[in-house]
């Protein structure tokens, strides 16, 4: 499976270019929110998407008011991701994943004053409405695997094509934050007051973002188009989901379902691979227990050698697209041989397995590679942990 | 791929799915603290699993797979009411970690041990063809043997679930995605 077209819209921006300059020169739009904004009793921190500027690009694209915000962001998110694809995304051999973990949830928030369709609320509805959109017919799939749906969707992608009934997929993935989510959050108490520090010795916690992000993937190779960005070809290696099978909001200390994930993806080809990996694109979200049970889970597959990266502090954690928007910028970084810092790390914790100590390679600044593959990592509520492994041809 | 067995269960009301589960004589006490949409996941998989050999020893070769139309909107609804008003503002995290539908996947999970592959998919309506499909689909990495795969509904006007235990081997599947399917709907 090879990709053939990417948008990210974010607070960042609304094209891929945009986002990777901004995440290239450590650019955060994470910002400090006072309290009453979505009616939270309290402030927060987050990235936001410019609703102004959202509404305007959309208008340019079509003059139909009655899309929200969210579903509005996603259209024009695919939409530009086919300007390079450049694929006829009505044909019945294409198909939408959508990927999102709430939708548009904030309707629950105005179902007693408004007379928005509640049928919105389904994410189904919400997919059939996107694929509409382009006049594609087929049964729309949607994944809501928690924090991990983007990651894990491009494995369902990737099925999708092997299977053999499609020749083109788009998989594109969204949240929006409203009062539900960030209260939850808040409830939590993993929420940090200033801009987070993934893998930090210090980190106390994240901060949430809000994008739409898109892939269109190819079976082959021959239908990558020569003028597009990036440059050379990209392939989706291999892909697999494991559970912790310990607890479902906590993740597990000892990485359990992370490592059984990474595991999966290099089986038996660790010892020739490992060399060629340039990068470990990470979860990162900067919550105390996230960051170590990663280091755990990187240090027991045996990759503590391999430099590891995070963009949560960039882009916020855009939950449902966060899987397709941090791939995306590893794609670009690694496009031109670039391992991306982390905004926000400053020092290294160390983790102790079986009495030894160990220190991850955090990336605090740019740095150059000559190695073709990386390894994307997420986990999520419900015990849930992804390992992508991606390639450069 | 072989249906080694398949349960279908739908309830009028959460004391009948509890009911269901006390029959059973459980000692999981977890299954109290659960919203509606694990509980009856749970119970599925236990209807299917119970008395099975060498039942909690650690395995990475299940999937769990699930799927339904509404999502988690029955505790969204709860959540969204104890956020809705200032006067009576009361987040909760053991309410709000249920508003993610593959909960229901992580309590299967961590239940009986089941390390493997974990998914959630969000149709319009029950359909053996799909489900299957995925089945079928997932089976591709060669190191999942079985599949449980579960419809799953809860909401004010329905709680049901239909729940399959799936192996992978050469056979044709003795029942055809129609029967299936009517098998749902005859229940």
């Amino acid at each position: 499976m090879y990709i053939i077209g990417d948008n990210i819209i974010s607070s960042l921006g609304f094209t891929t270019e945009e986002n990777y300059t901004a995440a290239k020169q450590g650019v955060s739009e994470i910002k400090h929110y006072d309290a009453g904004i979505f009616g939270l009793p309290e402030p927060f921190m987050a990235s936001l998407i410019d609703k102004e500027r959202l509404n305007d690009t959309f208008a340019a694209i079509s003059s139909d008011t009655h899309y929200t915000n969210l579903e509005k962001a996603t259209i024009l998110s695919v939409f530009y991701a086919n300007k390079e694809a450049q694929i006829d995304l009505s044909n019945p051999k294409t198909l939408f994943i959508l990927s999102s973990t709430k939708g548009n949830v904030d309707i629950l928030d105005m179902r007693y004053e408004t007379s928005y369709n509640l049928k919105s609320l389904y994410l189904w509805h919400t997919a059939e409405l996107i694929a509409g959109f382009f006049g594609n017919k087929n049964t729309p799939v949607v994944v809501s695997n928690a924090c991990i749906s983007g990651a894990a969707a491009q494995i369902v992608a990737k099925r999708e094509l092997d299977f053999g009934k499609y020749d083109n997929v788009v998989v594109v993935g969204v949240d929006f934050l409203s009062k539900f989510i960030i209260s939850g959050f808040q409830s939590f108490k993993a929420l940090s007051p200033e801009l987070c520090r993934p893998f930090d010795k210090n980190r106390c916690g994240l901060n949430l973002g809000e994008a739409a992000a898109t892939l269109i993937m190819a079976k082959c190779r021959d239908m990558v188009s020569r003028v597009s960005t990036p440059k050379n070809y990209f392939r989706f290696v291999s892909g697999a989901v494991r559970n912790d099978a310990t607890h479902i909001s906590a993740p597990s200390r000892t990485g359990e379902g992370s490592f059984r994930a990474i595991n999966a993806i290099l089986n038996s080809q660790l010892p020739t691979l490992k060399s060629q990996i340039a990068f470990i694109n990470a979860h990162g979200t900067a919550t105390p227990y996230n960051d170590a049970m990663e280091m755990n889970a990187i240090v027991r597959a045996g990759l503590q050698d391999i430099p590891v990266n995070a963009l949560k502090s960039c882009f916020g954690h855009t939950l449902g697209a966060a899987g397709i928007v941090e791939t995306i910028i590893s794609i670009y970084a690694l496009n031109e041989g670039l391992i991306l810092k982390t905004l926000g790390f400053e020092e290294s914790e160390k983790i102790e397995i079986d009495d030894e100590e160990f220190t991850l390679d955090v990336c605090n600044e740019n740095r150059k590679t000559d190695k073709n593959y990386f390894i994307k990592i997420m986990s999520g509520f419900g015990g849930v942990n992804v390992a992508l492994l991606l390639c450069k041809e | 791929m072989k249906i080694n067995n398949i349960i279908r269960h739908s309830f009028n009301n959460s004391s009948e799915i509890t009911e269901l589960y006390r029959s059973l004589k459980i000692d999981y006490p977890k299954f109290f603290k659960m919203d509606g949409l694990s509980k009856l996941g749970l119970l599925a998989s236990e209807l299917i699993l119970k008395g099975t050999e060498n039942r909690f020893s650690p395995r990475e070769d299940v999937a769990i797979i699930c799927f339904n139309s509404v999502s988690s909107l029955d505790i969204d609804t709860l959540y969204q009411e104890s956020i809705q008003n200032k006067d009576n503002y009361f987040p909760s995290p053991s309410l709000f970690v249920y508003t993610l539908p593959n909960i229901v996947n992580g309590e299967i999970a961590i239940r009986n041990k089941f390390f493997g592959e974990s998914f959630f998919y969000i149709c319009k309506i029950f359909d053996a063809r799909q489900v299957i499909d995925t089945v079928r689909k997932t089976f591709h990495d060669t190191t999942i043997t079985s599949v449980l795969a579960a419809w799953i509904e809860y909401s004010e006007e329905k709680k049901e679930v239909f729940m399959m235990w799936i192996e992978n081997d050469n056979d044709v599947m003795e029942l055809t995605e129609e029967q299936i399917n009517k098998l749902y709907i005859d229940y």
